[in-house]
């Protein structure tokens, strides 16, 4: 039996190499400073549903939701495997929180229609809510499985996985269709395959033809611009090579419930933190010191 | 997140100074013909090509760099195992690393689309070869096999092919080459393993092979014995045969490095197998041009390894503390670092140079292989033009190898140095680098077999013919044209030399062939870098430094050849002492 998934990924500002002007001076991220990257989690989730798609049959399809440049890690996706790519990208969606995202990737994963996974990173390295999994979930009323480090097996419309509880897994079993968030330690993500880099790397949405035309014809007007999207739009498509591109509307989503409208987050306040060593404790390489240091780490709850 | 293409400056200076653009035409026919587009991934034109060439390094690398350097250590102290029913099990870790690199569509890189290859000019692979072998020396053994798949494309007929080369570029096989016996070592006119026909006509293997890398692998390309009566190379033809029950590995060589590469001992029991191309052709034509492409992967092995040692002397060089600052400050230890580091740009130098020549040579054999279409003029040209380069990557091959194998040891053992007491200690990379490395001078034809291969080269007007051009550039930067003044001045010393070792007798110029070849080599680079420096100010000191050091080595080395002392050979006896009694 042969299984469809749905993989939901983003492209986030490198966290991980943050340099000294990340922070813009009212707390925001400075996105220009940092180099976007595919979410970590996210390849394991692509690397998840791509292993089920090995194992027995079926498709997969990827999501991202953003700006035109987020067609970079849909192209990702392709190289690796993904079968479909869709770009979800609508002016009248930014600024949209956890609430507002789950809302416009569930409408998205309905107009797909069929499916029986949907796989999305644990949580993004930008915002580290691990939120728009669930929401997306609670939203298209099918269950959730997050921490997903196995899927253990897998027949007819039962699914067994194996979920990280911290200290220890935990064995659970579901009714297909599912959603499920992965962690880094399910999988090694693999490596982009390269005649698939060869026939997918032109690979571009019309949101990222028109881009290029308008950095490519600076002084032409808009009808020869449109005529020139056209036509390379047209001759990607016959190539296979058209990135699909959806809006508010191809989903049907209400744009009340989009971008900030639809986001009732507000950030309260931002601290700076600074973390710094202070002080150290000597333990003395005994029997004792050792049990002194554990109990000491168990106190404080560092431990247990 | 290491990425071994993207870190290395080096090699990134390379492919942009290199034509890749020229090779990529040559590679693709000048985008002309119908170039089999395999599922749609062939490349538009030149430009396209090159950012695919890219592409696949930046991949190779980030592989390289993510997957397998962090195998590498665990791989080197477990190595492979040999099960009792004569199958070997690959270590995990290596199955994963192979596992990876077939993911990436890797293992296919220079065989051309239609099998599902890359198509990539052997200077590409080269490139790949190198970041894989810094990551672990060992996998390049697996990994640098893919000339196996070449030589199947080469000369095997069409069915084979068709039916093998989609498994070598999906990364379902491996293979080996299995040419070296117990008594056929560097004389591979020994060979003595038996291939005989049975009475419908099918060939049969039997016998035993030795020191064969990889001789587990799925696909066997077997040198053997054809004719029994004629003994010596021309009696040999090259087999074809896949792993069976018939072929048994019976011993796992235990080595001083590259543990992560089996070396099997095979026994052949009436192993069923096909003649690949021509009777009596195996060794004098099909392992030779086997050889050939081997030699520039093991010069692109040691490259890596000589590259991974660098980096991490450079690297504790800068952090370990002595008499109050870094080591790094100390001259000698500063002399030690800057050396290791011209030496690995050097070898880069002629190693890529050479896989430049030989794109040139396969692509200009592949035209004239289909040359029906060629007017006879055309024809005429090219058989001309491959005679050439012929000559030229027939000094230029064992050049290669010989100069970046000896250097990845020297390099490698100057790392220890740097590190000193921790370098001995299993604690850093750096033994490990030194005991893969010593293999390189040795695998694939010694350094004193690239040297006698190279010394023809270099006495026959090959390499005055080389060196020509080079000396005709005008440079406009009169750094450069002194620097050019000066390897040309060298270059009249080695011919005085080459002359007199030529008068002096063949055994006389057998004896000088390291020194000659030596001094040759350092003119060559030399030239190399001035090329280089053209386009990037730190080349220019690297190429002043570089010529510095070696030029008096190479008047020392005319020097000695020019005192025309025999001794080691013509009172070999007495400097030698007795042999020593038996214990």
């Amino acid at each position: 039996m042969a299984y469809d998934s749905i993989v939901l990924v983003k492209q986030v500002p490198d966290t991980a190499n943050v340099t000294a002007d990340a922070m813009k001076e009212d707390g925001t991220v400075n996105r220009g400073a940092l180099p976007a990257i595919f979410n970590p989690e996210d390849l394991h989730a692509l690397e998840a549903a791509l292993e089920v798609k090995e194992r027995f049959g079926g498709t997969v399809t990827a999501i991202t939701m953003g700006p035109p440049k987020a067609g970079e890690v849909l192209r990702a996706c392709l190289f690796r495997g993904a079968d479909r790519a869709i770009l979800l990208t609508d002016r009248r969606a930014a600024g949209s929180d956890t609430l507002a995202t789950s809302y416009i990737l569930a409408q998205a994963v309905k107009t797909i229609g069929r499916y029986d996974f949907v796989f999305a990173g644990r949580q993004a390295i930008d915002g580290d809510t691990a939120q728009v999994g669930p929401q997306c979930a609670e939203k298209l009323g099918i269950p959730q499985i997050t921490y997903l480090e196995e899927v253990v097996s897998l027949e007819g419309d039962r699914v067994r996985i194996r979920r990280t509880i911290g200290h220890g897994w935990e064995g659970v079993e579901a009714r297909l269709p599912i959603l499920a968030t992965v962690i880094e330690t399910a999988n090694e993500s693999r490596p982009p395959a390269a005649r698939r880099v060869m026939r997918m790397k032109h690979a571009r949405a019309t949101v990222e033809i028109e881009g290029a035309v308008r950095n490519g014809m600076p002084d032409a007007d808009d009808a020869a611009r449109q005529a020139e999207v056209k036509k390379r739009a047209e001759a990607l498509q016959q190539r296979g090579l058209l990135i699909e591109q959806w809006g508010l509307d191809a989903i049907g989503a209400a744009p009340a419930r989009c971008g900030l409208s639809g986001s009732p987050t507000k950030v309260h306040r931002i601290q700076a933190i600074v973390l710094k060593k202070e002080g150290h404790t000597q333990v003395s390489a005994t029997e004792e010191g050792v049990r002194d240091m554990v109990h000491e780490l168990v106190v404080d709850r560092t431990l247990g | 997140m290491a990425n071994y293409f993207t870190d290395n400056e080096d090699i990134r200076f390379l492919f942009n100074h290199i034509d890749l653009k020229e090779l990529a035409r040559l590679q693709e026919d000048d985008f002309t013909r119908d170039r089999g587009n395999g599922d749609g991934y062939a490349p538009d034109d030149a430009d396209d090509a090159v950012d695919n060439y890219r592409r696949m390094l930046e991949i190779t690398g980030q592989i390289a760099g993510e997957m397998i350097a962090p195998n590498a250590e665990q791989v080197d102290r477990e190595g492979n195992t040999l099960n009792p029913d004569g199958t070997v099990s690959l270590h995990p870790l290596v199955a994963e690393n192979l596992k990876r690199l077939s993911q990436a569509d890797l293992m296919g890189f220079t065989l051309p689309r239609k099998y599902g290859g890359l198509n990539c000019p052997s200077l590409v692979y080269t490139m790949a070869t190198e970041m894989v072998s810094r990551a672990d020396a060992s996998l390049m053994n697996l990994f640098g096999l893919q000339g196996i798949a070449e030589t199947i494309y080469a000369f095997a007929d069409d069915e084979l092919k068709d039916a093998v080369l989609p498994r070598f570029a999906y990364g379902e096989v491996t293979g080996a080459m299995v040419l070296t016996e117990p008594d056929a070592g560097s004389d591979l006119q020994a060979v003595r393993l038996r291939a005989y026909q049975d009475e419908e006509g099918n060939w049969k293997l039997n016998g035993v092979k030795r020191f064969i890398t990889n001789g587990c692998g799925e696909i066997l390309l077997v040198l053997a014995r054809s004719e029994a009566d004629i003994t010596d190379g021309r009696g040999l033809s090259l087999f074809y045969t896949e792993r069976s029950e018939k072929v048994r590995v019976r011993h796992l060589e235990e080595k001083m490095g590259i543990h992560g590469s089996p070396t099997c001992e095979m026994v052949f029991d009436d192993v069923p197998a096909m003649l690949v191309g021509e009777r009596q052709r195996g060794l004098i034509t099909y392992v030779m041009a086997l050889m050939n492409g081997a030699r520039v992967g093991i010069a692109a092995q040691s490259l890596g390894i000589a590259e991974a040692a660098c980096r991490l002397a450079r690297t504790y060089a800068h952090t370990r503390q002595q008499f109050g600052g870094p080591i790094e400050r100390l001259p000698p230890v500063a002399e030690l670092v800057t050396d290791m580091r011209i030496d690995v740009e050097a070898g880069r130098a002629l190693a890529y140079e050479t896989a430049r020549v030989c794109d040139h040579e396969n692509n200009n054999l592949r035209v004239l292989e289909w040359g029906e279409n060629l007017a006879p003029d055309e024809k005429k040209r090219r058989k001309k033009y491959s005679r050439e380069l012929k000559r030229v990557n027939g000094m230029l091959t064992p050049m290669a190898k010989y100069y970046c194998s000896e250097m990845c040891i020297r390099v490698a053992d100057n790392a220890i140095q740097v590190l000193g007491g921790s370098g001995y200690m299993k604690d850093y990379a750096a033994e490990r680098y030194l005991r893969d490395s010593r293999i390189t001078t040795i695998y694939e034809g010694t350094s004193q077999l690239q040297v006698v291969a190279a010394e023809k080269g270099v006495t026959s007007g090959v390499f005055a013919n080389w060196i020509e051009p080079h000396e005709g550039k005008q440079y406009d930067d009169p750094e450069l044209a002194e620097m050019q003044a000066r390897l040309v001045e060298a270059r009249s010393r080695i011919q005085e030399a080459i002359q007199f070792a030529k008068s002096t007798g063949g055994a006389y110029l057998q004896l000088s062939g390291r020194k000659l070849v030596d001094a040759a080599i350092a003119v060559m680079i030399g030239h190399l870098f001035l090329g280089q420096a053209e386009k990037n100010d730190r080349k220019k000191a690297v190429a002043r430094r570089f010529l510095q050091r070696e030029l008096p080595v190479v008047r020392m080395n005319c020097e000695v050849v020019c005192a025309g002392d025999a001794a080691p050979y013509e009172q070999y006896t007495l400097l030698a002492g007795p042999v020593p009694a038996a214990d």
